[in-house]
């Protein structure tokens, strides 16, 4: 599904241009749920941010492949049409806009993209409500201006019950734990866990090893010094929540 | 073009093409020489058939108009426009205007596109055709029945002015022009015109007492709500509008009207300066709610042949808990320099005013609001939300003021600027005096710009950027877009969508 090689990417900043991916290769198939941990600074935010499109990182080497299209070609709004979905480690205010109005222009958006009809009211309404139902979130915050005035827990619950209306291919999640105290963190995890199928891939950003706790991974990866250290099983999670990234820090 | 669903029911249920008398007066193709003095007033008052006070009236704003230096305060700039070298009175858009949408800046053909406007509804818009003249797309079959409602019907079918006009005067609402007004209800004329904006008021506002050919004159009489919102799109002849209109609204006591102006289509005119005047009187415990979606020409991509808008609009809240509230979309024109006021004069009466100003590519507006207490215990409200994107300069000006009598007089004004892109500018000049110790004015102000993360917030959830810069700028303006009659809200939503393309990226 997702076919990560020889990735390498910088950004610009005051101090000029830094390389931070360094030849990251990774592979996701159709139904798998990838972890990916690390020390902060590893470029954890990065990976997720260029398979979404966000600007202001140059890719100068290697590709990533898309269900066989080459998504860095890709505007953000065409990747999210083809099944991209970000989960955002602070999802952004959008004053004035109702989350409703917010999700209606997402989903018609996403659907006339791929050639579909657009949803009517009613039938919007029902989709929604059976993603918000999921989250539990209440018709109440559906009401309100996206994201604002929202609580830590109410904006990564928003960003899950989005993932469930748009039934993206590939769910991208950065950090969704930070933040969480620990009911939260179950009732998010519990709705990444009911969109789990054998055609759906998750790819879990997470500093620490327990939203892995909640979201069992198939694999674990180690991100350090911008390139995957360490592949393996879930136990590798369990080691590093022992043991720590020291030893990767240095190897970087 | 904001036909309200009402209306286009209403419309359809009547049988259009049965009625086809030609009524729609032939407007005289004669027009009065170039330039201004006393004999081309003289022509238009007598081509209105106006009686010899009206004359006076005109003549006296003209004597004093050649006094009057023209103002250079706002932060607009154009070039120095001579006077003498404009037509005061000829028939519309006959000469110089396009043959055929061929000749018509693709630009705007592309907008109405946009807005989903039938193509003989263009070419009015556009000043290929007028109304009522024979199209020559009516050859093609090109079929539409709301456009032809919507325009056609609405504009030239007898029957349908006149059930509006049966039911409005059912209730004694006088709806007409107001050259039939002052022909035809001199004594309500008489007594009220010019009692808001005086003909010594200001450079165009006394050009326009001068010179006014056309508008639209309301009077609700006491106790009556009106049953319907008044539109200038159920006015007959309307495609006159002209470059000097005014109009005069009068709520008597305890009456409500809503005033529906302007168009949500881009209008082309030949005229370039337009000089409006619009005087509200609401009397006790009367209200008066106008609403303008103002979409003029604002030029092409070099800002060349946009209209100049300088209007004078004010209220005058004369009778004691009267109320008046302006709710204003200005998307359109080259240059908009205006500011809806309210004169709070009668105890515990109220003033209001929400506002959109949208710029983009060159435009430049200069607009905001009045607000002046003289009343006890007056109260007004300003919402106001400047959007500048392209090359645009866009200006909030407002004044609010409490005279020494104007116990207890409150204000709240909230002015908020949203800037799209690094090569436009808002400006926000707000004046507050207050004379009187017991007076509470609060005002907040904010300048912000479209982040690039709510961008790409909304980018990543499929929503394309342009749909995103709509979706942000509404969410904007939701205060004041919630102020609109519903049928015109959903409008001004999607022209704002409109005016903004291209402004990222």
């Amino acid at each position: 599904m997702l076919a990560i090689e020889n990735l390498h990417a910088s950004v610009e900043d005051g101090e000029g241009t830094r390389e931070i991916l360094k030849g990251l290769d990774l592979e996701i198939w159709p139904g798998e749920v990838h972890a990916i941990m690390g020390p902060n600074g590893a470029g954890k935010s990065t990976l997720g941010n260029i398979i979404a499109g966000k600007d202001g990182y140059e890719v100068t080497e290697g590709s990533v492949k898309f269900l066989e299209e080459d998504l860095l070609e890709m505007e953000p709004e065409e990747r999210a049409a083809a099944g991209i979905f970000l989960a955002f480690q602070y999802p952004v205010e959008v004053p004035g806009v109702a989350t409703m109005t917010f999700l209606k222009t997402a989903l018609n958006a996403q659907r006339e993209a791929r050639g579909e009809k657009a949803l009517s009211t009613p039938e919007f309404m029902k989709a929604v409500k059976g993603a918000a139902d999921k989250l539990g979130v209440k018709q109440e915050m559906l009401r309100r201006p996206i994201n604002v005035g929202f609580s830590g827990g109410e904006k990564k619950r928003n960003e899950i019950m989005q993932m469930a209306l748009l039934e993206p291919k590939l769910c991208v999640l950065d950090e969704t734990d930070s933040g969480l105290d620990i009911d939260a963190l179950r009732i998010v995890s519990e709705g990444v866990n009911s969109l789990r199928s054998p055609e759906r891939s998750f790819l879990v950003i997470t500093h620490y090893q327990r939203l892995l706790d909640y979201i069992e991974p198939d694999f674990v990866h180690v991100l350090a010094g911008g390139k995957i250290v360490r592949s393996g099983g879930p136990e590798l999670a369990k080691e590093l929540e022992a043991r720590g990234y020291a030893e990767f820090l240095e190897a970087a | 073009m904001p036909a309200v669903q009402e209306t286009i029911d209403r419309v359809a249920a009547i049988d259009v093409d049965k009625y086809k008398y030609g009524f729609v007066t032939d407007i005289e193709s004669e027009k009065a020489p170039k330039g201004l003095n006393e004999e081309v007033i003289a022509f238009i008052s007598a081509k209105k058939g106006e009686p010899q006070w009206m004359l006076d009236w005109r003549l006296e704003a003209y004597r004093r108009w050649l006094t009057l230096e023209e103002p250079d305060w706002s932060t607009v700039s154009y070039p120095k426009i001579d006077y003498n070298d404009l037509y005061y009175y000829a028939a519309p858009k006959v000469k110089d205007a396009p043959n055929s949408l061929d000749e018509v800046d693709p630009e705007l053909l592309r907008t109405y596109e946009k807005l989903g406007i039938p193509l003989k509804e263009q070419e009015i818009l556009a000043g290929v055709r007028k109304q009522g003249e024979p199209s020559e797309l009516d050859e093609a079959g090109e079929s539409n029945p709301y456009g032809r409602v919507a325009v056609d019907a609405v504009f030239d079918s007898v029957s349908v002015v006149t059930t509006f006009k049966d039911e409005l005067a059912k209730a004694g609402v006088i709806f007409c022009s107001i050259s039939e007004a002052i022909r035809e209800h001199p004594e309500l004329v008489k007594q009220y015109l010019g009692t808001v904006v005086p003909t010594s008021d200001n450079f165009f506002a006394t050009l326009n007492s001068a010179v006014f050919t056309d508008g639209s004159f309301v009077y609700v009489p006491p106790g009556v709500r009106c049953p319907m919102e008044l539109s200038t799109y159920f006015r007959i002849n309307e495609q006159n509008t002209g470059q000097f209109e005014r109009t005069l609204i009068i709520a008597d006591k305890g009456s409500y009207v809503s005033y529906l102006e302007g168009c949500t289509a881009p209008q082309r005119d030949e005229n370039q300066l337009h000089a409006a005047v619009v005087e509200l009187i609401a009397l006790d415990d009367a209200e008066i709610k106008y609403s303008t979606v103002q979409n003029w020409y604002p030029g092409d991509a070099e800002g060349k042949g946009g209209i100049y808008n300088f209007v004078t609009k004010r209220g005058d809240c004369r009778g004691k808990r009267s109320k008046i509230s302006w709710t204003q979309v200005e998307t359109g024109s080259a240059i908009t320099w205006k500011y809806p006021s309210c004169i709070l004069r009668g105890e515990e009466s109220r003033g209001e005013f929400y506002s959109i100003a949208i710029s983009n590519g060159h435009q430049q507006i200069d607009s905001g609001t009045k607000m002046i207490h003289l009343g006890k215990n007056t109260s007004s409200r300003i919402i106001s939300k400047g959007i500048a994107a392209g090359q645009s300069l866009n200006t909030y000006r407002g004044l609010v003021r409490a005279n020494p009598r104007a116990k207890n007089a409150r204000n709240f004004t909230q002015c908020d600027s949203l800037l799209i892109g690094d090569k436009c500018a808002a400006v926000t000049i707000p004046y507050v005096e207050s004379r009187t110790g017991t007076a509470q004015f609060e005002h907040e102000a904010t300048t912000s710009k479209i982040s690039d993360d709510q961008l790409f917030y909304c980018r990543a959830r499929g929503i394309g950027e342009e749909e995103a810069v709509a979706l942000i700028v509404n969410g904007f303006v939701r205060d004041v877009i919630q102020q609109l009659p519903m049928e015109f809200a959903v409008e001004a939503q999607k022209l704002i969508g409109v005016s903004l393309e291209g402004s990222v990226g």
